[in-house]
C-alpha cells in the first residue's frame, strides 16, 4: 500500500521524508499538460495551415508527424529541460526524481514516458492509477521501471510565528511547571490546529470563529487545569492564542 | 521542551534563509556551473541545518518547524548528491556502435522475439493452407477478403496515381502509425511478456496468411516487389521492439537473482534505450520508403527493381547489426 513520504536517510545519518504526489495532483497536472499540448498544436496548425495552399502534400506530412512528435515528445523534452517538471507539474508544485531523491537522468525521464502507453491501459490511465495505489511509493509501471517517483516540490516555507500576536503579560507563563506540562502534553495535531486557527483567524467568519476557538479551549484546558486566577475572564481565543504561544515558545 | 525555541529560530534563520535563497538558484538553473566557493557553502549550510532538523526531530509540538526544516534539507541533500551534469551525446556513434551492439548483446531476447513472429507467419500460413475456402475468416480487415489477384489489379491501375498526389502525407502517416506500434510494444514488456508475445505472434499470424493467400493467388512477385522495399526494414525494426520489450520482461523477473527489481530494469536501460532508437530511426526510413517506392507498381517502376532494392537493404542491415561497432567492443 502506498505511503505518504519517500523515507531518506543522509549519509550523515540525519533521516528525512519528501511528500509524495497524491494522485488527484498528478492527474490535474496531466490534464494541464494535455491542454497544453492541445495548445502547441492548434496554434502550431494555424500556422502551418496558412502554407498549406503551397504545398499540401508536405505540410499535410508535417502536420501529421507534429500530432505525434509533440504528444510523444513533450513530456521527455520537458522533464529533461525542467529537471524533472512539465508546464502541469510545475503548476501543482510537482517534480520527477530519482527513487534515491537525487535528480533524475535524461535516460529515466525517456523511460518512463516511453511506457506511458502501457500505463493508460486500457483506458483513462486505469492500469497506472492501480499501480500507484498498490506501490509503496505511488509509481505508475514506468516509473517502476525508470526508478523514478513523483515527488511535491519542497516548498521551504516556515510558519510566521510574529503573527501570533504576542501579549505583553501571559497569565499561563506565571506557572511554569504547568506549562511545561501543556507543552508535554500537547501532541502534535493538536498543536498544528490550535496554530492554525490563530494565524488564519481573521479568515473566518464570527459564527465559525466561536466555534472553533470553543473547541480547541476545551481540548486544551482538558489537558492542564490552570489555577483561576491565570484563566478567570479569559475567552476562549484568548485562551488558545495564550497556550499557543506557551507551546511556540519557552523564552520569558 | 528543553530547547529554547525562539533563540533556536533566531540563530537558524539567516543561515536557514541562505540556504533556500542558494538551493533557489541552482534549482532554476540546474544545469549552470557551479564555482568552488559556493559549493562548499552550500555543503556548510546544508551540514548545519541538517543538525538544525536532528535537534527539533524529537520535540513534540514542532511538527511545523520540522517540515520546514525537512524541505531545506531535503533540497540540500538532492543538489549535493544528485548529479545534473549535460552530457553531450553522439548521435552517430550512437547509432552506428552503442544500437548494433545492444542487439548483439541481447541475442537472446531478440531470438525469442523473432521465433515468435515468424512462427506467428508459418502458421498464419498453415493455417491459410488448411482452410483456404473459408480464408476471410483469418483476415483482420474485410479489405483483405477479396482475391489478391483482384488487388492487385485495383493497385496497379488506380492506386499509383491517387498515392502519388500524397506521398508526403501517407509517408508521415506511415512513420507515425509504425513508430506508435513499436513504443506500444516496447512498454508492454512491463506485462511480463504477455503483451508483445501476443502482439508479435498475432501479427506474424496475419503476416503469413496475407503472404499465402498472394502466392496461392500467383502474385508472388508483386507481393515481393510491394513488400520487401519497405518490409525488409518495418519487420525487422518491430521484431527489435519486441526484443527491447522482453529485456524488460527479463528484468522484471528474478530468476534467482538478489538484485532488486529497480537494479535489475535499469541494467537493461542501456540497451532497450538504444534499441529503441534505432528502431525509430529504421522506421522513419521504412516510412519514406513505403510512401515514395514501395506503392509504385509495374510499369511505373519494374518489380525486379523493387526486389532487388528490398534484398539489398535487407543485405545491408543484417551486415549492419553483425559487423558495426565490433571495434572495442
Amino acid at each position: 500500500m502506498a505511503s505518504d513520504g519517500l523515507e531518506i536517510r543522509t549519509p550523515e545519518g540525519v533521516p528525512f521524508s519528501i511528500p509524495l504526489a497524491g494522485a488527484g495532483a498528478r492527474m490535474m497536472a496531466l490534464f494541464i499538460d494535455l491542454l497544453a499540448i492541445l495548445a502547441i498544436l492548434t496554434t502550431g496548425l494555424s500556422v502551418f495551415r496558412a502554407f498549406e495552399r503551397l504545398a499540401p502534400d508536405v505540410i499535410g506530412g508535417i502536420i501529421t508527424l507534429a500530432y505525434f512528435g509533440v504528444s510523444t515528445a513533450y513530456g521527455i523534452v520537458l522533464e529533461i529541460w525542467w529537471n524533472g517538471q512539465t508546464l502541469g507539474k510545475r503548476l501543482f508544485g510537482l517534480r520527477v526524481m530519482d527513487r534515491g531523491a537525487r535528480p533524475a537522468r535524461p535516460a529515466q525521464f525517456l523511460i518512463r514516458n516511453l511506457l506511458r502507453p502501457v500505463d493508460s491501459l486500457p483506458a483513462l490511465y486505469l492500469l497506472g492509477a492501480a499501480s500507484c495505489w498498490l506501490t509503496r511509493h505511488r509509481q505508475r509501471l514506468g516509473d517502476l521501471a525508470a526508478g523514478t517517483v513523483v515527488v511535491r516540490t519542497g516548498v521551504s516555507v516556515r510558519a510566521d510565528w510574529s503573527q501570533l500576536g504576542r501579549e505583553k503579560y501571559n497569565s499561563l507563563r506565571e506557572h511554569p511547571a504547568l506549562a511545561a506540562r501543556l507543552r508535554q502534553r500537547t501532541g502534535p495535531e493538536l498543536a498544528g490546529l490550535a496554530l492554525d486557527a490563530v494565524l488564519r483567524r481573521e479568515e473566518l467568519t464570527p459564527e465559525a470563529r466561536v466555534a472553533v476557538f470553543g473547541i480547541l479551549a476545551e481540548r486544551l484546558r482538558g489537558l492542564v487545569e490552570f489555577p483561576a486566577e491565570a484563566v478567570e475572564a479569559l475567552s476562549d481565543e484568548q485562551y488558545v492564542r495564550r497556550a499557543v504561544e506557551v507551546l511556540y515558545s519557552t523564552s520569558r | 521542551m528543553i530547547l529554547d525555541l525562539d533563540r533556536f529560530v533566531r540563530e537558524g534563520e539567516p543561515r536557514w534563509q541562505e540556504l533556500d535563497a542558494v538551493l533557489t538558484r541552482m534549482e532554476k538553473h540546474p544545469y549552470a556551473a557551479v564555482g568552488v566557493a559556493e559549493l562548499e557553502r552550500l555543503h556548510a549550510l546544508y551540514q548545519r541545518t541538517s543538525a538544525d532538523l536532528l535537534r527539533v526531530r524529537g520535540l513534540h509540538s514542532e511538527a511545523r518547524l520540522r517540515q520546514y526544516l525537512e524541505s531545506l534539507v531535503s533540497r540540500g541533500y538532492t543538489a549535493i548528491h544528485g548529479v545534473t551534469q549535460r552530457k553531450k551525446v553522439s548521435w552517430f556513434g550512437w547509432f552506428l556502435r552503442d544500437f548494433p551492439r545492444a542487439v548483439r548483446r541481447q541475442a537472446a531476447a531478440l531470438a525469442l522475439a523473432m521465433a515468435l513472429f515468424w512462427g506467428g507467419s508459418a502458421v498464419g500460413a498453415g493455417l491459410l493452407v488448411m482452410m483456404y475456402e473459408e480464408r476471410e475468416t483469418l483476415f483482420p480487415f474485410a479489405g483483405l477478403a477479396t482475391k489478391p489477384s483482384e488487388r492487385v489489379k485495383r493497385e496497379t491501375v488506380e492506386r499509383s496515381k491517387v498515392v502519388a498526389e500524397q506521398t508526403g502525407r501517407f509517408s508521415a502517416h506511415l512513420i507515425q502509425n509504425n513508430t506508435r506500434v513499436a513504443i506500444f510494444t516496447f512498454a508492454l514488456g512491463m506485462t511480463y511478456g504477455v503483451g508483445p508475445t501476443v502482439l508479435l505472434f498475432s501479427n506474424g499470424v496475419y503476416l503469413g496468411a496475407v503472404a499465402m493467400d498472394y502466392v496461392k493467388d500467383g502474385q508472388t512477385v508483386f507481393l515481393l516487389g510491394w513488400l520487401l522495399p519497405h518490409g525488409v526494414i518495418e519487420l525487422p525494426a518491430i521484431i527489435l521492439a519486441g526484443q527491447a520489450a522482453f529485456l524488460l520482461t527479463g528484468a522484471l523477473l528474478p530468476r534467482g537473482r538478489r538484485a532488486p527489481v529497480g537494479e535489475r530494469l535499469r541494467a537493461v536501460f542501456p540497451d532497450t534505450l538504444a534499441i529503441m532508437g534505432g528502431v525509430a530511426v529504421m522506421l522513419v526510413w521504412a516510412g519514406l520508403v513505403e510512401a515514395f517506392f514501395s506503392q509504385y507498381h509495374e510499369p511505373v517502376v519494374p518489380y525486379a527493381v523493387k526486389i532487388g532494392f528490398g534484398v539489398l537493404e535487407l543485405g545491408g542491415l543484417v551486415a549492419f547489426l553483425q559487423m558495426a561497432g565490433r571495434d572495442g567492443e
